[in-house]
């Protein structure tokens, strides 16, 4: 009879082990902020559907300083996501060839993260330019 | 001897999760910038940025209401995807109870965004 | 040995299945000098302290993938880490994560292999040419585009790496996929449709969710982290353009 009996470890507590896998889990953490911006979104739309008082409310309701706090901590959540994810997108995008020589990670994450710079400075151009 | 796969549906949540994604790293920071701060605090923006009039005017538009529904479905299509995941990751292997909280909230959360802009009308 | 000889106390995770319940530590205090590898001081307590330690090894040199190890906690090749870098502290060994130990360092490797056979690693020819009509030539630029892949010499480190596996153990995993990726973009081979069935499935690259890790951890800079989420993209896109196409996409 054999005598083998491999031993298979647990895995409780594998991401708290290593501070890679500590970082991946604040950056898939950030998900719950988006989660939650969107859903005050959303509540802001079922606010604006229902007439000009209820729009007020929400609106006035933004002010709260529990609010202002947590919106706060959801823009750091925000850009913390914004700069892992174009700094993984060297690793899930296939190898972009310039001039025969493969561009490296940094130029990838550089360029998305200039991306982003542009299109929020563009957003909040727009925004000023249809309040005005 | 070759076992029998089965294909996994999950490109679908991939794809959603990888538009939302892209689209909050995008755009995240700067909206929750102006309705967040920007707004609520008067900075920076005029006072009636998010004014009744504004918004209406905003979510009756045709782009207006593509971009809101945009932003707040795909926002919660990458968020519950990531969740999911994380669930898995911290031992929750809850499989179907698990994705039937995350993907479906998501879309419920969806189909109420398009019934609401749909209500606020053109 | 040499004048400037210390002595480091390495904590080794042991495990006899004929005795032991479960692994357990064992410190022992091993004489070394800068130029020793973790192996040479694991090889130490075999020949000097305790003779039933076991573990694989063979090159020394980084190159036959044998002898990976949880070296404080990282995957690592024990031949290239040095004692120096953890003296004074107390450096701890342990078998490559997420696998079953078999015996103290020596891991089961068996679904490993069969993941490895299960991806066709072999060039499955695009057009059958006879002897005569002679070899497959191939451009520079064709080979550069999966050389890198080609690197791997399966030392499983990516695996001890990645906790979609230590989660999941039926996830085909970073290693196998990069091979698979190498066969299928290399401008020889015609197996794609053959092998993209496992990228597709519900063992493929959907359980990967891009911690990274497995990339960081590889002796010989494979990247499996980008095979596996290029071939998420090329699975999305199989998985939507077959009800574009009538005959597209595998099964």
């Amino acid at each position: 009879m054999s005598k083998r009996r491999p031993y298979v470890r647990p895995m409780a507590g594998w991401w708290r082990k290593n501070p890679f896998f500590v970082e991946y889990m604040i950056h898939e953490g950030t998900a719950l902020f988006v989660a939650a911006y969107a859903l005050i979104l959303l509540t802001g739309l079922v606010y604006l559907s229902r007439g000009e008082a209820a729009w007020n409310v929400w609106l006035e309701g933004l002010k709260n300083p529990w609010y202002i706090a947590f919106h706060w901590l959801t823009l750091a959540a925000m850009c913390y996501h914004t700069y892992t994810w174009f700094k993984i997108m060297p690793r899930t995008m296939p190898p972009v060839v310039v001039g025969g020589k493969r561009l490296p990670d940094f130029a990838i994450t550089g360029s998305g993260l200039a991306v982003a710079a542009t299109a929020s400075l563009a957003m909040l151009g727009l925004v000023w330019g249809m309040a005005r | 001897m070759k076992r029998t796969l089965k294909r996994s549906n999950a490109p679908i949540f991939w794809a959603l999760f990888g538009a939302g994604g892209m689209l909050s790293a995008l755009l995240g920071p700067i909206l929750v910038f102006i309705t967040g701060l920007a707004v609520p605090l008067a900075m920076l923006l005029p006072a009636d940025t998010m004014s009744y009039a504004n918004m209406l005017a905003f979510a009756q538009n045709i782009i207006g209401k593509g971009f809101i529904f945009a932003i707040i479905s795909l926002f919660l299509w990458h968020a519950a995807h990531r969740i999911f995941h994380s669930l898995h990751d911290i031992g929750i292997h809850a499989g179907i109870v698990a994705k039937l909280i995350c993907y479906g909230g998501a879309m419920v959360a969806t189909l109420i965004t398009a019934y609401t802009l749909l209500a606020i009308g053109f | 040995m040499s004048e400037n000889q210390r002595i480091i106390e390495i904590e080794v995770l042991r495990y006899n299945p004929e005795t032991d319940k479960e692994p357990s530590k064992q410190v022992f205090e091993v004489p070394f000098t800068d130029d020793m590898s973790v192996l040479q001081g694991v090889q130490y307590i075999k020949d000097y302290l305790d003779g039933s330690l076991s573990f694989r090894w063979s090159c020394r040199m980084a190159i036959c993938g044998s002898c990976g190890m949880m070296i404080n906690g990282e995957p690592s090749l024990s031949c290239e880490t040095f004692l120096r870098d953890y003296y004074p502290a107390r450096v701890r060994v342990e078998a490559l994560a997420h696998f079953p130990i078999e015996k103290d360092l020596v891991i089961n490797m068996e679904g490993f292999i069969e993941k490895l056979e299960s991806i066709q690693p072999y060039i499955i020819p695009k057009e059958e040419r006879t002897l005569a009509q002679g070899e497959y030539l191939q451009t520079p630029a064709q080979l550069a585009s999966y050389e890198q892949f080609s690197s791997c010499i399966n030392c499983m480190l990516c695996y001890a790496a990645c906790p979609q596996f230590g989660l999941n153990s039926e996830f085909i995993g970073p290693a196998a996929m990069a091979l698979l990726h190498r066969y299928n973009i290399d401008s020889r081979d015609g197996g794609k449709g053959e092998r993209m069935e496992l990228v597709n499935s519900e063992e493929g690259v959907f359980n990967c969710t891009a911690v990274g890790y497995c990339s960081e951890v590889c002796p010989k800079h494979v990247d499996p982290a980008n095979a596996v989420n290029q071939n998420k993209t090329n699975s999305a896109a199989d998985y939507f353009m077959r009800f574009l196409t009538p005959k597209g996409g595998a099964k």
